[in-house]
């Protein structure tokens, strides 16, 4: 009866090919992202800005990475945790070697290294498909890690291979760093997960998303209507990079603050993947709604028997945790196999019938 | 063992460490999270660490009615030495003001330090966390005492000098260190590297990834290199791999020294008679033969509020961590000596982290006596003047088997110096003027 566009005419090309053709769509996410940025910073205690919306944000900018290479361009990477090192070091050594450069820009710049450095590993998937690249974007995620754990260079020679988030401001207010509030972390993350949640989703709705998904579809017949392989799916890797080197970079600058090669380890890429999975191939809101469950969902477990007054020993919780989040993952696999984003899909069009659905 | 006493064991386990868990905080309490990690790969070591820290808590509480007076309100938090798993704990526990954190792994350390001073939350990485914040001039919420990473690579060099019969002997000698790839185990690497320059040993680095299950590469090139001594930095799962890896080439196993997080019982128990031999540093003495423990019988498991299983009590680590928490409870103490027996603010904790002197006289009254050297903090030096020791497995049970052995201060502490300046830099801090504070 709400969600319903009767009455709504496209009376132009543009109206028609808006992001969010529906009205109501339209205001639900302004009023959702006008809230994402007053809300938390003046509501949310300091525990879940730092602990949680700032994670989420970042690991969705991840996953919209990863999605844009495996969801929609169909290339499966093991590799995001490497690429977000590359992200993260890169940050590090630009922001260390140039002070006075805008963080902001040190970020865009961190990526474009990422980027450099995906577009090399995204050679092999010329040849290589399905499993077998998978494999060998493994070995980008164990190589990179090495190397920043290798080279002492990239810590700046630090004894320990820590790389630590310098003081750092955005006009005039620090952003970076131990004496940045989380207020300020927050919402430098979610202006950056913004812009680039906007050039992604406009990314893939052009001409270079259609491309990508003709190679995911079927990498011959998209060959034969003209769609270079080459280009197509190295853009893709480049881009995905980029992503998640600027994810990459924000890990450690924004949340974490100081962080070593641990941080980047396979698990990471796992995480990420996962996200992508459970959110939806192939969807920029399903990457958010990916991250949202793998951030929240071992928190509320964590909380939840505290909550409840149940005292139980932190060791069984957290194997409780653990059994609860793999248990739930494979239910909602079974349940939808096209992950939260379709879930959503599916309320939408039932939203629209509602309340009568004949 | 059947289903039904796992069962009965298991609820009897939770209802055991129940009360480890409080939810509100009374007044006239202080509250002290606990980042444990009783689950995981680095659980071996985790789990006595946990138990000593809450039966000592339990101890000061039952015993004495809290420090003071002032109850200690703990909760334990599962971070399963994962930073990002550490920082959330500590955001969490953080509402409920803490006022001190013992964070139980040098990379959470590594993201805490920077928190500390805005936080008011006084760290105390008791024997691991950044060596350079040992210079309270540039990091005065941080404490590291008793003693730092390269105080005790430089204790071992000294160790090794003795056994060769000179410092002399160690030219030409090798050493490899098998150390755990993270910034723990990297920490005692510019000593040894320094360490080897000046007394002209030929250092190995050997690095071994988290979580260490898989050495067999590492311990064939020690094989092939042969060194004279090994120095293990290891931590978890990988310590006793080390050890039965060691001792699967035939290693002469007195020869393998571990760092003080590399010799516990879950260590060297799984290697069985291979591990005979095996030597550790460590600053304290372990068992459970001190006037500490028997406190801790009577008042702590007798009524059934034991963390630990009963012979677990006085294991290596399990000593550490009630060592730990002493080191905690009277920096408490002596703060209230000054501010007023009633709960502490972070700043007046840390005054009383830094003035702390544990002398002789006190170990003896607080049954620690012979357990561990006296203690003294200054503003300027958070690491204090702890001593290190070696101690041996014979198979049963660690037993200390050298004199208390001076690190080489003049050796660490100008490094030590000049690394903090680096590390402070990086954080823009300014350095106090520890004359001002007397």
């Amino acid at each position: 009866m709400i969600y319903r566009e009767a009455g709504q005419f496209k009376t132009s090309y543009a109206s028609d090919q808006a992001i969010f053709p529906i009205a109501q769509d339209r205001a639900v996410v302004l009023l959702a992202l006008a809230a994402a940025f007053v809300g938390p910073p003046l509501l949310a205690s300091e525990y879940w800005l730092q602990a949680i919306l700032i994670p989420l944000l970042i690991y969705s900018l991840a996953a919209i990475g990863l999605n844009l290479l495996t969801g929609y361009a169909g290339q499966l990477s093991l590799g995001t945790g490497g690429f977000m090192a590359v992200g993260a070091y890169a940050a590090f050594k630009l922001t260390t070697a140039f002070p006075q450069v805008s963080i902001v820009l040190v970020f865009l710049l961190s990526g474009l290294v990422a980027a450099g450095v995906g577009l090399v590993f995204g050679i092999p998937s010329l040849r290589i498909k399905g499993f077998y690249l998978a494999v060998a974007t493994l070995a980008s995620q164990f190589f990179l890690v090495w190397l920043f754990n290798k080279v002492a260079w990239f810590s700046n020679y630090a004894s320990s291979g820590t790389i630590t988030a310098p003081d750092r401001a955005v006009l005039g207010v620090t952003v970076t760093g131990p004496s940045a509030t989380a207020s300020a972390r927050y919402l430098t993350a979610l202006a950056l997960v913004t812009v680039f949640a906007l050039v992604a989703k406009n990314l893939v709705r052009g001409r270079v998303g259609r491309s990508w998904m003709a190679i995911r579809d079927r990498d011959i017949a998209a060959e034969i209507i003209g769609v270079r392989p080459l280009r197509t799916k190295l853009l893709a890797f480049g881009i995905s990079s980029f992503y998640c080197g600027v994810a990459g970079a924000e890990l450690v600058f924004l949340y974490l603050g100081s962080a070593e090669t641990q941080a980047f380890d396979i698990g990471l890429s796992f995480l990420i993947l996962f996200m992508v999975i459970i959110g939806g191939r192939g969807s920029i809101l399903g990457s958010v709604l990916g991250a949202v469950f793998i951030v929240l969902v071992p928190i509320f477990l964590t909380n939840a028997p505290h909550a409840l007054g149940l005292r139980l020993p932190v060791a069984l919780q957290k194997q409780i945790e653990l059994m609860v989040f793999g248990g739930l993952i494979v239910f909602f696999l079974i349940v939808e196999p096209r992950g939260l984003a379709r879930l959503w899909q599916i309320t939408k069009e039932k939203l629209r019938l509602w309340p009568f659905p004949h | 063992m059947n289903a039904r006493t796992l069962l009965t064991m298991a609820l009897a386990a939770a209802v055991a460490a129940g009360p480890a868990v409080t939810t509100a905080l009374a007044a006239g309490e202080m509250f002290v999270p606990l980042l444990v990690y009783r689950t995981g790969p680095y659980a071996p070591n985790g789990i006595p660490l946990a138990n000593g820290f809450n039966d000592y808590f339990n101890l000061i509480n039952d015993r004495d009615g809290g420090v003071n007076g002032v109850r200690i309100a703990f909760e334990e938090c599962e971070t399963q030495y994962d930073t990002k798993q550490g920082v959330e704990c500590y955001e969490r526990l953080k509402g409920r003001s803490p006022v001190l954190v013992n964070p139980f792994s040098t990379g959470i350390t590594y993201q805490l330090i920077p928190k500390a001073p805005g936080d008011k939350i006084v760290v105390h990485s008791s024997g691991y966390g950044m060596t350079a914040s040992a210079d309270g001039r540039w990091f005065p919420w941080v404490f590291n005492f008793p003693m730092t990473y390269w105080s005790q690579a430089s204790a071992f060099v000294k160790y090794v000098a003795q056994q060769e019969g000179g410092t002399d002997k160690l030219k030409g000698k090798k050493i490899v260190h098998v150390y755990h790839n993270s910034p723990y185990g990297k920490e005692a690497n510019p000593t040894l590297e320094t360490l080897a320059r000046d007394l002209g040993f030929e250092l190995t680095l050997l690095a071994v990834d988290h979580p260490g299950q898989e050495q067999k590469a590492t311990w064939l090139q020690v094989r092939r290199l042969n060194p004279a001594w090994i120095y293990v930095s290891g931590w978890g799962v990988m310590n006793q791999v080390a050890v039965k890896e060691a001792a699967a080439i035939g290693f002469p196993m007195d020869h393998v020294v571990g760092n003080w997080w590399t010799g516990t019982e879950a260590d060297v128990v799984p290697a069985g008679e291979g591990a005979k031999g095996y030597k550790s540093m460590t600053f304290h003495a372990p068992g459970h033969g001190f006037k500490v423990h028997q406190d801790i019988f009577k008042h702590v498991y007798d009524k059934g509020k034991g963390a630990a299983k009963r012979e677990d009590v006085g294991e290596v680590l399990y000593n550490r961590s009630i060592i730990n928490a002493m080191l905690d409870t009277e920096a408490m103490r002596l703060a209230m000596t000054r501010f007023g027996n009633k709960p502490l603010t972070g700043e007046q904790l840390r005054w009383g982290m830094e003035n702390l002197n544990v002398t002789e006289k006190r170990l003896e009254e607080l049954g620690m006596k012979g357990m561990l050297r006296p203690l003294r903090m200054t503003c300027e030096n958070h690491e204090g003047n702890g001593t290190a020791a070696v101690q041996q497995w014979d198979g049963k049970k660690w037993t200390i088997i050298s004199d208390w052995i001076e690190p080489m201060r003049d050796v660490v502490r100008p490094k030590l110096e000049a690394a903090a300046v680096e590390e402070a830099k990086k954080l823009g801090y300014v350095m106090r003027d520890c004359a001002k504070e007397k």
